[in-house]
């Protein structure tokens, strides 16, 4: 049996790397840290704020544009959603694994259970936006003749409170608390997750924070800042690679 | 098909802290050692270096670490009397899944637990009279001591690079460590991590109102380290990527870094990964195991690999559940309270509080997996009269932050609205001007709270996934309601802002949201058969040549978290297989 005599060696291989950095471990990531000065190229400042959808239709397009912008809205303190790709980031999330199911168990039987049993619906994030997008937007149909995307900003919000307390009840009886705890999960990853997801433009949600993102050492900051704002360079995945 | 393998002495199943302990001490003997693992190889070079494994998203949100649901998951129901639903996505805990198990995603703490929970029957009864343990709070003592593990919990602080300050060296307190601690035979090979703000005023206001707060021990190495095996260590960077994240500096004891590289360069140690044991199999007498039938998930392939010792390393869930699959031993019955295989199950839980600063710069991400302050006045301190309170066990209070990773870390006030204009403001401003206080409490076992079969949804093996039949009780919701008031009058003396107290409201276990992954019981350790399903030295009664190793031999779940005695047990089990097992194969005593 050597079924993985090459995992062996490379792993024995690492180690042994691992080790013989660490001496200078410390140092080198000082390095990087040091010499990759956060990218904030004018491509960025200029890029197409809708670089095209993978996943969503043209209805759960304008859907997911509405609301983003009116959870996200643009102020002093950040750009709106759509401005941060916080619709790019969850197409490219139901596009990915994740959306596919990734790590959910999906065999049947299905049942309701109770509320602390969590989510038992025999649909992947993909399937449930589509299912919940089509739902909302009949339910505002009905009750504001209009689709969400339509609707005044009073409305929006009348309509995301009830749909964040489950009070809606949609044509399918998709639990429309279960369809709004994703989504507000996913527009809050869509802003603080790492723009490599196509989220955080311009680490702006980062920003809003003073939250430094891929940092490589705070050992020698943990006195220097005590109590005193930290300030530097908010650096991502791509800044630093 | 199944292909039948040759024999190897001593096979050891899953790849973790335990499993890589067993495998590096008893590689040292000579014998041919096997490890099956199902997960796969990550090494620090590759697999945690920077920038990628700054990414919250992957691995917390994604649980890029951790066992996949999608092959095998657990039921779990409050009571009986509900039915139990697959946990469809990992969430209350987060068993790790791969060569390094946990080990490579917790955050560091590393307690000792003392003979205060060895001997947690009769210490109650002696104090308190034997009425003062409620009817259904199945706790026994453990059969082990303290005096007997000591030299073990020396050692596994040794290897892991656990920074602490002692309370109690050789019976001589120690001023700044924890005065309740049991006397150890040496400090920390490391001292503690560095204050941060949170960790400091916690720690000053705890000291006014007469407590004993002390450094949370953490295998967080504060320093550049070589542990007495040669492997070797950075300095903490405090990034506030612990937790869930394997360390880039290595800086975390971890035993893909030490114990395990070690066993891989024995000749002697072979590992096969991607390697799902499916069963455990016994001979016709039903008294010795014959080694374990496992798929390779690299091709389908099912094999039976004959052994003459199994050490089951698996995470605590998973050596239940094979116990249950393979027919060793008798499940038990909450009803009629009959047998042993699934009894005790336990687990952890605690309040919180938390506290607004105008104008405080908390720096919440510069932290480690143990920058937090910590006092043990209502739990290591046996003085705290329980009578009043009415509870068994207690609860640690601490402060500090561990991560400010800003998908899961945006404390704002209660009232605040989730989205908007007022929303965005207040996450912008109290981001940094929060802390909180929590206490952790161990779930004391009920005789209602087990582990069985489920007996309608199947792993990707089509066999039975387990089912857990779990709640908080009483004991719980009374160390709550205590350590909440704890909690409410520390807030009144540091005299924030703003504030959310801490409430001790009765709440049932839900599978959301992330509580800890410190599930212990299912085969417990004991004094005789009839009360146990393991010796002291986690080696089975029913079947002498297998071990069951790991939280799974607990009793019952302490404030304490549990990696500290599973290390210490490891290499103490480790030396009498050695030692004794070896030499005079059969129960030993």
């Amino acid at each position: 049996m050597s079924q993985n005599t090459q995992n062996r060696r490379t792993f024995l291989k690492s180690a042994a790397i691992g080790s013989a950095a660490m001496g200078v471990g410390v140092a080198g990531v000082t390095d990087i840290a040091q010499a990759q000065t956060p990218k904030n190229t004018p491509a960025t400042a200029t890029m197409n704020i809708n670089p095209g959808y993978l996943f969503f239709n043209l209805d759960e397009q304008s859907f997911i544009e509405a609301v983003v912008d009116h959870m996200i809205p643009a102020d002093d303190l950040s750009p709106s959603g759509t401005q941060l790709g916080v619709n790019i980031y969850i197409d490219r999330s139901l596009a990915s694994g994740w959306g596919k199911g990734e790590r959910l168990y999906l065999k049947g039987p299905w049942k309701k259970g109770l509320p602390y049993q969590g989510y038992q619906l025999p649909l992947t994030p993909a399937e449930l936006y589509r299912v919940g997008i089509s739902n909302s937007n009949m339910h505002c149909q009905k009750t504001y003749a209009k689709p969400f995307d339509k609707l005044p900003e009073n409305s929006k919000q009348e309509f995301l409170i009830a749909l964040q307390g489950g009070k809606i009840t949609f044509p399918s009886d998709l639990p429309s608390r279960t369809f709004f705890a994703m989504l507000y999960q996913n527009v809050m990853e869509g802003m603080f997750a790492d723009p490599i997801y196509g989220g955080n433009r311009n680490k702006a949600g980062w920003k809003l924070l003073g939250f430094p993102g891929v940092i490589a050492v705070h050992a020698q900051n943990v006195e220097k800042f005590l109590d005193k704002k930290y300030t530097s360079p908010v650096s991502s995945i791509s800044d630093m690679s | 098909m199944v292909t039948k393998l040759k024999e190897v002495d001593i096979l050891i199943v899953g790849l973790g802290w335990t499993g890589g302990i067993l495998a590096k001490e008893l590689g040292e003997t000579g014998l041919k050692v096997l490890a099956l693992e199902r997960g796969d190889l990550r090494t620090t070079a590759s697999d945690f270096s920077l920038p990628n494994i700054r990414d919250e998203l992957r691995y917390v949100h994604r649980q890029e670490m951790m066992q996949d649901a999608a092959k095998d998951t657990i039921t779990a129901r409050n009571t009986q009397s509900q039915e139990a639903l697959p946990i469809r996505r990992l969430g209350s805990f987060l068993p790790g899944e791969g060569v390094g198990g946990s080990g490579m995603h917790w955050s560091g703490g590393t307690w000792r637990w003392t003979d205060m929970d060895f001997k947690i029957r009769s210490n109650y009864e002696d104090r308190y009279g034997k009425n003062f343990i409620p009817a259904d709070m199945t706790i026994q003592d453990w059969g082990i001591t303290y005096a007997e593990l000591e030299p073990y919990y020396d050692k596994f602080e040794r290897v892991a690079a656990v920074s602490g300050k002692a309370g109690n060296i050789q019976g001589k307190k120690q001023t700044g460590g924890n005065p309740f601690e049991a006397p150890r035979s040496a400090d920390y090979p490391l001292p503690p991590l560095k204050h941060i703000l949170s960790s400091k005023m916690f720690g000053e206001a705890s000291q006014k109102m007469g407590y004993n707060p002390f450094p949370r021990p953490s295998a967080n190495a504060s320093q550049a380290y070589t542990n007495p095996d040669g492997s070797k260590f950075g300095a903490c960077q405090y990034c506030g990527y612990c937790q869930r994240f394997g360390c880039e500096a290595n800086a975390k004891g971890s035993p893909h870094m030490t114990v395990i590289p070690i066993a891989m360069k024995k000749p002697n140690f072979e590992l096969r990964t991607h390697a799902w044991v499916t069963k455990i199999l016994k001979d016709s007498s039903g008294k010795k195991v014959t080694g374990v039938l496992y798929t390779n998930l690299t091709t389908g392939e099912e094999f039976e690999q004959p052994a003459a010792l199994v050490l089951m390393c698996a995470y605590a869930f998973n050596n239940v559940h094979l116990m249950l699959l393979s027919g060793i031993g008798e499940p038990y019955d909450p009803i009629s309270g009959k047998g042993i295989i699934g009894k005790n199950y336990a687990y952890d839980t605690g309040v919180g509080g938390n506290l607004f600063f105008e104008g405080k710069n908390f720096n919440p991400f510069i932290s480690a997996g143990g920058t937090n302050t910590v006092f043990d006045d209502f739990h290591g301190n046996w003085e705290f009269d329980r009578s009043k309170p009415n509870f068994v066990g207690g609860y640690i209070v601490s402060s500090g932050h561990n991560t400010a990773l800003p998908i899961g870390y945006r404390p704002v006030p209660s009232g605040t609205p989730a989205w908007g204009k007022e929303w965005k403001a207040a996450t912008a401003k109290y981001y940094q001007q929060a802390m909180s206080i929590t206490t952790r409490s161990g779930v004391l076992p009920n005789r209602y709270n087990f582990l069985d079969l489920d007996t309608t949804y199947k792993n990707g093996f089509g066999q039975p996934l387990m089912r857990l039949t779990f709640d908080f009780k009483d004991n719980e919701h009374k160390m709550g309601q205590h350590g909440a008031d704890i909690i409410n009058q520390m807030i009144a003396t540091m005299n924030p802002q703003k504030s959310s107290k801490a409430s001790g409201a009765r709440r049932n276990w839900a599978f959301t949201p992330y509580q800890s992954t410190h599930n212990t019981g299912g085969t417990i350790m004991g004094t005789s058969p009839a009360n146990s399903a393991v010796n002291k030295y986690q080696q089975s009664w029913d079947c002498s040549n297998l071990f069951l190793i790991g939280a799974n031999v607990f009793v019952h779940n302490s404030a304490y978290q549990p990696t500290g005695l599973v290390g210490a047990m490891a290499y103490w089990t480790a030396d009498a297989i050695k030692n004794k097992y070896l030499k005079n194969p059969g129960i030993m005593s």
